[in-house]
């Protein structure tokens, strides 16, 4: 099992319910994880800059605005523009499948909805950061 | 490229993963300080610590904002607690620093203090390392919230600023002793709160009874880092120090002497990793624990008896 995970919390666009980004944030660091939490507001440019000082194994945004289909892309974009292919962008909100699917073809990990279970969550981010480390040559 | 020659290129990214490296790498961790080191000692470095919601973030925000101004350039490392029972920490201090984020110059970086105590993670002096080897003018770290004993800070920072506010009040007799020795520059935040006024001629009466180097007493110093007010006077008293240690070797004894701790430091970490490669250590462990749980061994006698194994 892959140690140290860091995980960047951030809850991107302009509406103030961050009480779903506080709970998983809070659950993963129950989880044994450490949790870079951003708070509210937050551009792509800001949660990409973020995640790259923070060198964090996932980035995780929670989304209710519905502006997931320019949010999760945008972050994407920014993440290849600097070079980083090991991170896992996933996250939650209300976001249809159909969406879902289409986000997922562009790399973007599994998106979770209401009700999920935060055991859940975290299977899912201890099984994907265990494949996606990668060893540097110093 | 590898990843040395990004970092030497001026790679953010690979900045970024060195200190990971740094942090959990503890095979490597010494050869990356081999080529690191030898381009350090050129980085300013500012440690500002106090209580828990003393402010800590903001005033180093804020303090961000005035170097960039000046064109320096600026590391920060921001510390807070690892949960000893799940391993797992919320690093919140990135809340309160975003006045400078999309600012090429900064690099922000928080830590967890893995349950390391004394107020930074065993891992941050290699942070500093790696963000001053990276050519950062000035480094500024803060720490966990703290209290009375919780004094790396003073360890491996150039001024020491000491953050209190007005509800730090009841403790100060405590503070006498640990925290407020290690203060070179005393700044009472959120100095707009009732009693601040009083509590900063308490402190500054603490100072004056209290017993400091030829040439530097702390300045106590009123400020309201929310409110963006005093903060330059704090800023001035930083370079006034700067100035201060600049003169008659000030600065080299400084450094000399927390080269020696961070030698001591090593040199426990050292033991430490020995102990998680020597192949039956655990079972040495349990063995010892038994004796040691019904009287037979003192703890000291048992890790005498662990440490003549290490060395064999």
């Amino acid at each position: 099992m892959a140690e140290n995970i860091r995980v960047l919390v951030a809850k991107p666009g302009l509406d103030g319910h961050d009480r779903g980004a506080k709970v998983v944030a809070a659950a993963l660091r129950d989880a044994g994880m450490e949790v870079i939490y951003t708070g509210l507001r937050q551009t792509p440019e800001m949660i990409v800059e973020a995640a790259v000082q923070e060198d964090v194994d996932v980035v995780a945004l929670s989304i209710l605005s519905g502006a997931h289909m320019t949010i999760f892309p945008r972050v994407m974009e920014l993440l290849r523009e600097r070079g980083i292919h090991h991170m896992l962008l996933t996250g939650g909100g209300i976001i249809p499948k159909s969406d879902a699917e289409e986000l997922a073809e562009i790399g973007v990990g599994k998106l979770f909805g209401p009700g999920t279970s935060t055991r859940d969550i975290i299977a899912y981010i201890h099984e994907e950061v265990g494949r996606r480390r990668v060893a540097d040559e110093i | 490229m590898k990843l040395l020659d990004r970092f030497l290129a001026g790679d953010r990214t690979a900045l970024s993963r060195v200190i990971t490296l740094l942090e959990n790498d503890r095979d490597r961790r010494s050869a990356i300080l081999d080529v690191l080191y030898p381009r350090t000692g050129k980085a300013r470095r500012i440690g500002i610590t106090g209580p828990p919601g003393s402010g800590k973030s903001t005033l180093t925000d804020r303090l961000t904002a005035r170097l960039l101004q000046r064109g320096r350039t600026v590391g920060i490392i921001a510390v807070d607690p690892t949960s000893p029972f799940t391993g797992g920490a919320l690093l919140g201090d990135r809340l309160r620093m975003q006045g400078s984020w999309d600012d090429p110059r900064v690099f922000m970086r928080s830590q967890a203090d893995r349950s390391h105590t004394g107020g930074l993670s065993e891992a941050t002096p290699y942070a500093m390392t790696a963000l001053d080897a990276f050519g950062k003018d000035v480094i500024i770290v803060e720490t966990v919230g703290v209290g009375q004993s919780t004094l790396d800070v003073s360890d491996v920072s150039d001024t020491t600023v000491v953050l209190l506010t007005p509800e730090s009040g009841d403790s100060i007799q405590a503070m006498k002793a640990g925290l407020m020795e290690i203060a070179d520059v005393l700044v009472v935040n959120k100095s707009d709160r009732e009693g601040a006024d009083r509590f900063a001629s308490e402190l500054k009466m603490i100072v004056d009874m209290g017993r400091w180097e030829e040439g530097w007493k702390p300045p106590v110093l009123s400020a309201s880092a929310r409110d963006d007010t005093g903060i330059d006077g704090v800023y001035e008293h930083l370079d006034a120090h700067v100035d201060y240690l600049a003169g008659e070797g000030r600065l080299q004894a400084r450094r000399l002497r927390q080269g020696r701790s961070a030698i001591e430091k090593a040199l426990g970490e050292l033991w430490r990793g020995r102990l998680t490669v020597l192949r039956d250590a655990e079972d040495a462990m349990d063995r010892l624990a038994e004796r040691v749980a019904c009287g037979e061994l003192s703890p000291l006698a048992a890790a005498r008896e662990m440490m003549e194994e290490m060395v064999d």
